[in-house]
Order: structure tokens, then C-alpha cells, then sequence
């Protein structure tokens, strides 16, 4: 059976995991071009957040296969379906592709990992200089995929107001409708 | 379920909604430093590293012509008691080193530079990695990092010689009385003939952990075992340095004792240009010894990012502003030379 909302444990990851890849792109984005004592703080709070949302990423996945979810309203058109499948399967695999591409590059680059990580890529400087371009524009996709997501899902809340937010409202559920 | 909206509120909603989105990429640009008037940056420290020496992809942006080195250090076990890293323990730590000297310039001649680098990186039994870059002066001649821009826009080359305006110097040291230790260093300081017979100083500080937890301030230098000879007046080799070396590693291993220095109470201990009082109390840790050396800028030194604040457990960072600005600033250095030799094929 179809429910009409999101699991609970999955309401709370979705919003858990919304505000710390948010918090990890703006720190990303502003630790690189800083040199003041903030700069080492901001990376080590940076690798953290990234290995706990690789632990996050992975039991968000698999509990969004393994648990029913509600579906798209019916009267959505088609293209805006599609599009709907297409960037939650984008959101899903950056999520997923930052902290390993993080944690790779760290590797290529010959650079200790958090918790003294094995490394995943072996030590080299081109292979690094791959991973890291990938891990700073999957980071911009990564967030411009978040704008449109949440443009969307205001659209569907204050304009469409098809109940598609509340599916995934972080509060508890009216049952009136 | 409510109806969808239309006409002006819909139009309403959709502007705020779009207003919302907006804010939020601002906010990320911002933060970016894409707009507003971010301060100084590592990229434009980089940046005017290779606006004044000249863009030699692949290559280091600073401290650009060295050789890698590889050895072991000994700890002789008295800062064990200091601090827990394993590697002021463990018998036996395999090293990897790089020696240079300072600027960007990879063809400079060894001997036209007065600063000297040693790099190395200490590898210990328990998964731990240690690097530390010194060098041969014990204090910097600035305490920030936006000194320090000064300070290399004030050694800009003059296009008519070539060489640094002494007057642009002379006013940079006026108007920065915190270099004070360092040009005193720098009117005494005699170069010696070889890499293996110098000194090289941490600068700044960092603070040693106990097994208790409690914090010792430290500094630490590297002593050569290999006595002092005064570099000859006139050289013609470009590479003396570099040949001394691999011919006394052809000989032997080279020899130095890493002292670490210990701060008291009100020592500068977040200021690289202030020294502390020369009877402050110090330990010899152990020995530092360097058996070969690489062909130039071979080796497994090259592909490392020396990035000071690669610390073990048991080691930690000062407050020292200049440190977390050598860390942004090596690894813009970093990612540069890889993007080099990717893009480019660019190698040193």
C-alpha cells in the first residue's frame, strides 16, 4: 500500500542530512579561499561532516528502498515527473559521490584520512588533481540540485499546494485531508 | 487537498519563492567569496608568488627547486614524557624529506637564495603521519599573514634590475618594527657550505601533548651533527647544493638532533617573529638521519603537500595566524601543480 507521507525515521534523515549538506557547502565553498585560523578548523569540521553524511547517505538509500514511499500526485504532467525522478537520482548519487570523492581524493593526494582511513585511490598527482575538480564541481551541481529541489518543493506547497511538502513535513502530520 | 492557485497569487508566490532561491545562491556566493571584498586569500598570496618569479607549471609555488630525501629519525625518548606522539618513542621512524631553497623559481642558483628549507615527513608505527617544513631562519619578519603579503610585495623584482627596490624594502622594515629578530638574524647570519651543516627552525609554535592531556608550547629546529664550513665567496655551480649533498650521501648518512624548545609563561608562543629567550629549557628528541637522496624534484617527496599542519596525536597547533595561513596557501600550491600536471603534463 502507497502511504500518504514519508516514514518518520525518513523525514528525520531527509531534514537532518538537508541542514548538514547545506552547512558542508557553504564551508567547502568558503574554507578554500580562507587563510585566517578559521581555515584548519573549517577543513577537520569539514572532513567530519563529510564521513558522518557518508554513514547518513548510506542508510538513507537503503531505507528508501526498503520502505514504501507515497507517490507523485496524480495530476503532475509528465515532464515535471520526469524531472522529478531525474533530480532525485542526481541528489541521491551526489550525495553519495561527495564524501567518497572527498575521501578519494585524499587518498590520491597522499593526505592522512579522519580516523585513519584506508585509502581508496592510490597516491597520485594526477589522479588527485581528477578527483579534486570533481569534488569541487559535483559540490556547485550538488547546489544548484538543492536550489531546484527546494524551488520545487515550495512550488508544490505554495502555489500547486498538492500536499507534496507535507509528505515530507518534518512536524507531526494533520490527518484531515 | 486545497486548489491550485492562479493569476496574481500565483505570480506573488512565485517571486517570493524565486526571491528565496536567489538569497540563498547569494548567500553561497558570498561565502565563496565571489562577491563582497573577501580579504586576503591563499590564492592571491599564490597568485603573486607567480606574478613576480614567473609561471613554471608543475613546480612548487614557493620553495620550487629542492630534492627528495629519505632516511629515519631516532627518537632518544625524552619527549615521551612531553608529549604522546609515537614517534618520540618508537625506535625507528622511516622519514621522507625534501630539501630547497626558498622562492619560485625551480632554475635559480643554490647559492644566490639565503633561504634554505628542509621538509620531512615522519611515518610512525601506529598509523600516525607527522610533516613539518623548516627553515633556516628561527623567526619570520612578520607576525600575519597579511604582513607577510606586504612584505612579498615589498621584495617584488624591479623591472629595470632585476632585483628587489631596497628602498620599498627599507620602508616595508620601517613601517613592520616586529622584524626586529629577523633582520638581526639576517645581518649575522653566516651561510654555511651545505645543506647538511645548516639549521632549520620550525618558526612557529606548536603545542606538545602529554598523556595527561596537558599542553606544552614548543618550538623545534633541526641541529646538524655535520660542523660548520662557511660558504666560498665565489661560486659558479648553480647546483653546489645540490651536488654537496648527493656527494656527502654517497659517503655516508647525514646526521641532525631535533631539539625542541619549551616556552614558559608570557612567551610569544602565537608570534613567528618574536624569538623566546635564549635559556629557555630544551630537549634533544632524537636524531634525524638522511641516507639517500633522489635525482631533483624525484622521489616520493614530490607528490607530498608538506602542510605543516599534518599533525600526529600528540601534536598539536598554536594560535599562530601564519600557521593556518601556510596551510591554505600550500594547498592551493598543491592543487595547482596537480591541475598542472594533468592539464599540461607538467612535471618538474
Amino acid at each position: 500500500m502507497t502511504p500518504a507521507a514519508f516514514h518518520p525515521l525518513a523525514r528525520l534523515l531527509h531534514w537532518l542530512m538537508a541542514a548538514l549538506i547545506l552547512a558542508m557547502l557553504f564551508i567547502g565553498v568558503n574554507m578554500v579561499g580562507d587563510l585566517s585560523p578559521r581555515h584548519p578548523l573549517l577543513v577537520e569540521l569539514h572532513k567530519a561532516t563529510g564521513l558522518a553524511l557518508l554513514v547518513l547517505v548510506i542508510l538513507r538509500i537503503t531505507l528508501r528502498l526498503a520502505l514504501p514511499h507515497p507517490a507523485l500526485p496524480g495530476d503532475l504532467p509528465r515532464l515535471q515527473r520526469l524531472a522529478a525522478g531525474a533530480s532525485h537520482l542526481l541528489l541521491y548519487g551526489l550525495m553519495l559521490a561527495m564524501p567518497l570523492l572527498g575521501w578519494a581524493m585524499l587518498s590520491a593526494g597522499g593526505y592522512p584520512r579522519p580516523l585513519q582511513l584506508p585509502a581508496i585511490a592510490p597516491h597520485d598527482l594526477q589522479l588527485y588533481a581528477v578527483l579534486r575538480q570533481a569534488h569541487g564541481w559535483a559540490g556547485y551541481l550538488l547546489f544548484a540540485t538543492v536550489l531546484l529541489h527546494l524551488g520545487a518543493a515550495l512550488v508544490h506547497a505554495l502555489v500547486r499546494r498538492d500536499g507534496v511538502l507535507r509528505s515530507m513535513w518534518p512536524g507531526p502530520l494533520h490527518r484531515s485531508e | 487537498m486545497t486548489t491550485p492557485l492562479h493569476g496574481p497569487a500565483k505570480a506573488l508566490r512565485l517571486a517570493a519563492i524565486g526571491a528565496t532561491l536567489a538569497a540563498l545562491g547569494a548567500g553561497f556566493a558570498y561565502a565563496a567569496g565571489w562577491i563582497g571584498a573577501p580579504g586576503l586569500t591563499p590564492q592571491r598570496i599564490i597568485d603573486t608568488f607567480e606574478a613576480q618569479a614567473g609561471h613554471y607549471p608543475g613546480y612548487r609555488k614557493n620553495h620550487a627547486k629542492g630534492l627528495c630525501v629519505s632516511g629515519y629519525f631516532q627518537a632518544s625518548g625524552q619527549a615521551a614524557a612531553l608529549s604522546s606522539a609515537r614517534v618520540f618513542s618508537q625506535a625507528q621512524v622511516p622519514v621522507i624529506g625534501r630539501f630547497a631553497i626558498g622562492g619560485a623559481n625551480p632554475f635559480a642558483p643554490d647559492t644566490a637564495i639565503p633561504v634554505r628549507s628542509l621538509a620531512i615527513q615522519l611515518s610512525s608505527d601506529d598509523g600516525q603521519v607527522w610533516r613539518t617544513g623548516m627553515n633556516n631562519p628561527p623567526v619570520l619578519a612578520v607576525s600575519t599573514p597579511e604582513g607577510f603579503y606586504q612584505q612579498v610585495l615589498a621584495g617584488a623584482p624591479d623591472p629595470a634590475t632585476g632585483k628587489p627596490d631596497p628602498a620599498k624594502l627599507q620602508a616595508f622594515f620601517a613601517s613592520h618594527p616586529e622584524s626586529a629578530a629577523f633582520r638581526q638574524w639576517a645581518a649575522s647570519y653566516k651561510p654555511s657550505d651545505s645543506f647538511a651543516s645548516t639549521t632549520y627552525n620550525s618558526i612557529n609554535a606548536f603545542r606538545l601533548i602529554d598523556a595527561q592531556g596537558n599542553a606544552h608550547p614548543v618550538r623545534w629546529a633541526l641541529e646538524p651533527q655535520t660542523p660548520f664550513a662557511a660558504l666560498p665567496a665565489q661560486i659558479d655551480d648553480k647546483q653546489f647544493l645540490q651536488h654537496d649533498l648527493q656527494q656527502r650521501l654517497a659517503r655516508g648518512p647525514l646526521r641532525w638532533t631535533l631539539r625542541l624548545t619549551l616556552a614558559e609563561p608570557g612567551d610569544p608562543v602565537d608570534d613567528p617573529a618574536r624569538p623566546w629567550p635564549a635559556e629557555r629549557r630544551s630537549i634533544d628528541a632524537g636524531t634525524l638521519v638522511l641516507e639517500q637522496v633522489d635525482a631533483p624534484e624525484q622521489g616520493a617527496c614530490r607528490d607530498l603537500n608538506f602542510d605543516p599542519l599534518i599533525l600526529p596525536h600528540g601534536i598539536e597547533p598554536s594560535a599562530d595566524p601564519i600557521l593556518a595561513a601556510r596551510s591554505a596557501a600550500y594547498s592551493v600550491s598543491f592543487n595547482r601543480r596537480s591541475h598542472e600536471a594533468l592539464s599540461e603534463g607538467a612535471r618538474p
